[in-house]
């Protein structure tokens, strides 16, 4: 059935390479994938294998030095900044594993931070993002700031602020990371439950046990696909 | 990316709509109060800055108002000449020789010369000015007894309160009448009216027929002279009555010995037609008198050179102040800028996490502008604040004149403002230009 529909997202040799003084760093050499509407991702390999440097160009927080990248139909390796910016705000949802919240901010006004630059008026704000605090199980917090919550309840903060403009893919960068086996597993069924209505996930990951609850599990080594397996 | 930055610009101020602004204030505003203590100490700078230029432009806009109108008093068409004790003969005189009659001063053939020989002069208001004691029955008052002409109050822009002024028919007719200052009415008489009444100078009588204007606002120098001390009691009779009863020499009583003088005038005003031709005039009279008299026993005080001097005295006093005013600014500026430069590298992570959610460019850049106009306008506001209050004070306190000119706090306000746009654009567009994913990675 996933092969039927057009891809949401395509990679095209994409490669990404830093220049560190006279040294070249290739972190990604040539990443070929598509990502197709409802796909749960994981992607795992050795540290400094590229995980994060393809998450950020699947991001849009980085431009790849060569290749393709469509989302969404749109070519964004030739966008200048502020239509990256755009696409970030519009397209997709981060989730990062230090939660990344704004400390002086207080829960809603977090999740309503992406609809703050997509225009949208401070009511209809408000309105979804205590939705979607509700929908994260933190209808009680709304007010709270971020220092007054567990680690794991601030993370469902920051999914429920990648929730807030209705992306196309979110991604997340060792989500569990920081959290006890407990509030971990409880972040995991949050995005089980997310994938089952229909959102695609492009989650990093160094836990087997966090690969296995996706449908689809991407081995990275050297800045190269070493395998794509659906599962 | 230049062919960009015109499109940058005008959605900058895209941003500037009036919902989008106002929740960018409320962001600015409580961002600000999280550190409130540290935002009060940055715009300390621009409130000093600010406070002390209106304070002082008000104080030195008072001042020299006052200095202004005692000028403009004098006369701006006149000129004036005083008869001075030439500096040698001073010292002569104060050895004591006992008979010694001392001559000097401007006398009836120099104000017949000027009258003659320089062209544009209207009206010449001589005046022999002598020290003594005003009785009125038992009360006494020390004062200056002048005698002069009937067009003194026009000349002088020095009015009469009661009664009137001695006429040309008084003086013609040497009448015994006096114009009493109205400072010393009061001492003279307490429980009555004056007009009509009669005082006595050196056994002379004289009837009271009018009293001038409470004169504050005449000049300090115009009052009696060697004593330094300021009297402000004088009594106008006709300069005829003068000539009369005092002849032309003058008798001094002073620490045990006598000393004469003896002047014909000891001021005389001149009046030019035109104002332009005071300068003229004024150098034409200093020639005049030059040839006529051997020693320098007169001096010139021309109001016009004098208001011109004190205009560019002012000139002066704003330029050092203005120059001050843009010092304390820059400084205040440099401050606010440090401290958003330091505030912009604390914020590095929320600067990348907005990134990261949507925010554009020119979102980051208008989100710390937005503070520091916001820093930078409460400093002005509050300086200026207090700079409108402090010369009230200095009012009240001390008495001195302050005049707030209107334009000087708008001005300082809108400075203060623009200094917050020009020391913020740096700092915002360091923030702006940080990559998102170093400043995510940032700790
Ligand atoms: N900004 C950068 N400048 C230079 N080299 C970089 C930069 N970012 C990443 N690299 C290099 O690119 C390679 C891939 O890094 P990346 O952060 O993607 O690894 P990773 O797979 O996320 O590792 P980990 O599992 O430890 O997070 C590494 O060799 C790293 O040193
Ligand atoms: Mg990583």
């Amino acid at each position: 059935m996933n092969a039927v529909a057009d891809p949401i997202l395509q990679f095209q040799n994409v490669e990404k390479t830093y220049q560190m003084g006279a040294v070249k760093v290739l972190a990604l050499r040539g990443v070929t994938f598509d990502v197709f509407p409802g796909d749960y991702i994981s992607i795992m390999g050795p540290s400094g294998c590229g995980k994060s440097t393809l998450l950020n160009v699947l991001g849009c927080l980085d431009r790849p030095t060569a290749g393709d990248y469509l989302l969404g139909g749109e070519n964004v390796s030739g966008m200048d900044d502020d239509a990256l910016s755009a696409v970030r705000g519009s397209r997709l949802g981060f989730v990062f594993q230090s939660y990344n919240l704004i400390q002086q901010l207080t829960v809603l006004e977090n999740i309503e931070i992406p609809l703050y630059y997509q225009g949208i008026s401070e009511e209809e704000s408000r309105e979804r993002a205590r939705q979607l605090a509700m929908r994260v199980g933190l209808a009680d917090r709304l007010e709270h700031k971020p220092f007054e919550l567990s680690g794991g309840q601030q993370q469902r903060v920051a999914i429920a602020r990648a929730l807030v403009n209705d992306p196309l893919l979110i991604l997340a960068d060792e989500p569990t990371g920081n959290l006890d086996s407990v509030s971990g597993l409880e972040i995991l069924r949050l995005f089980d439950e997310l994938n089952r209505q229909g959102k695609a996930l492009i989650m990093v990951t160094h836990d087997n046990s966090v690969s296995n609850r996706s449908s689809r599990s991407i081995r990275l080594r050297d800045g190269n696909i070493e395998s794509d397996v659906r599962q | 990316m230049s062919a960009n930055k015109p499109m940058k610009w005008r959605k900058l101020f895209e941003g500037l709509s009036p919902g989008r602004m106002r929740r960018t204030l409320r962001l600015g505003l409580r961002s600000l109060w999280l550190h409130r203590l540290r935002s009060l100490l940055t715009v300390l700078g621009i409130v000093f800055g600010v406070c002390s230029v209106i304070a002082m432009l008000a104080i030195g806009e008072g001042a020299s108002y006052e200095a202004q109108e005692q000028i403009k008093n004098l006369g701006s068409q006149n000129i004036i000449l005083r008869s001075i004790k030439p500096p040698e003969e001073q010292k002569v005189s104060d050895k004591g020789s006992q008979s010694y009659v001392l001559q000097y001063g401007l006398t009836y053939t120099d104000v017949q010369r000027i009258r003659s020989t320089i062209p544009g002069v209207t009206v010449v208001l001589p005046a022999r000015n002598i020290r003594d004691y005003v009785w009125r029955i038992s009360r006494r008052v020390d004062c200056e007894v002048v005698g002069t002409v009937p067009w003194y109050p026009e000349m002088r822009n020095h009015e009469v309160a009661q009664g009137r002024f001695f006429t040309e028919a008084d003086m013609q007719g040497r009448s015994s009448v006096c114009v009493l200052s109205a400072e010393m009415v009061p001492a003279l008489f307490p429980m009555e009216s004056p007009l009509g009444q009669h005082v006595r100078v050196a056994g002379n009588y004289y009837q009271v027929i009018g009293v001038m204007q409470p004169a504050s606002r005449v000049v300090k120098n115009d009052e009696a002279q060697e004593s330094g001390k300021t009297v402000l009691n004088r009594m106008f009779i006709p300069l005829e009555t003068a000539k009369l009863r005092y002849g032309e020499v003058l008798m001094r009583r002073r620490s045990g010995s006598f000393e004469a003088e003896r002047v014909q005038l000891h001021e005389v005003t001149i009046k030019v037609a035109s104002l332009e031709d005071v300068a003229g005039v004024a150098e034409a009279i200093r020639t005049v008198l030059e040839r006529n008299h051997k020693k320098k026993d007169y001096e010139i005080v021309v109001p016009l050179e004098l208001l011109k001097r004190a205009e560019r005295t002012k000139q002066i006093f704003n330029i050092v102040l203005g120059s001050i005013a843009a010092i304390s600014l820059l400084v205040g500026g440099i401050g606010i800028m440090n401290i958003m430069l330091a505030s912009v590298t604390e914020r590095t992570r929320e600067i990348g996490i907005r990134r990261a959610l949507g925010a554009r460019r020119h979102d980051i850049i208008s989100q710390f502008l937005v503070e520091t106009v916001l820093l930078s306008g409460a400093g002005g506001l509050l300086g200026v604040l207090l700079g409108v209050a402090i010369p009230f004070i200095v009012t009240y306190a001390a008495g001195m004149k302050t005049i707030i000119t209107l334009w000087a706090p708008l001005l300082a306000f809108t400075i203060s403002a623009l200094i917050g746009v020009v020391f913020g654009l740096y700092p915002a567009f360091r923030a702006a230009n940080m990559d998102p994913v170093e400043a995510l990675r940032h700790e």
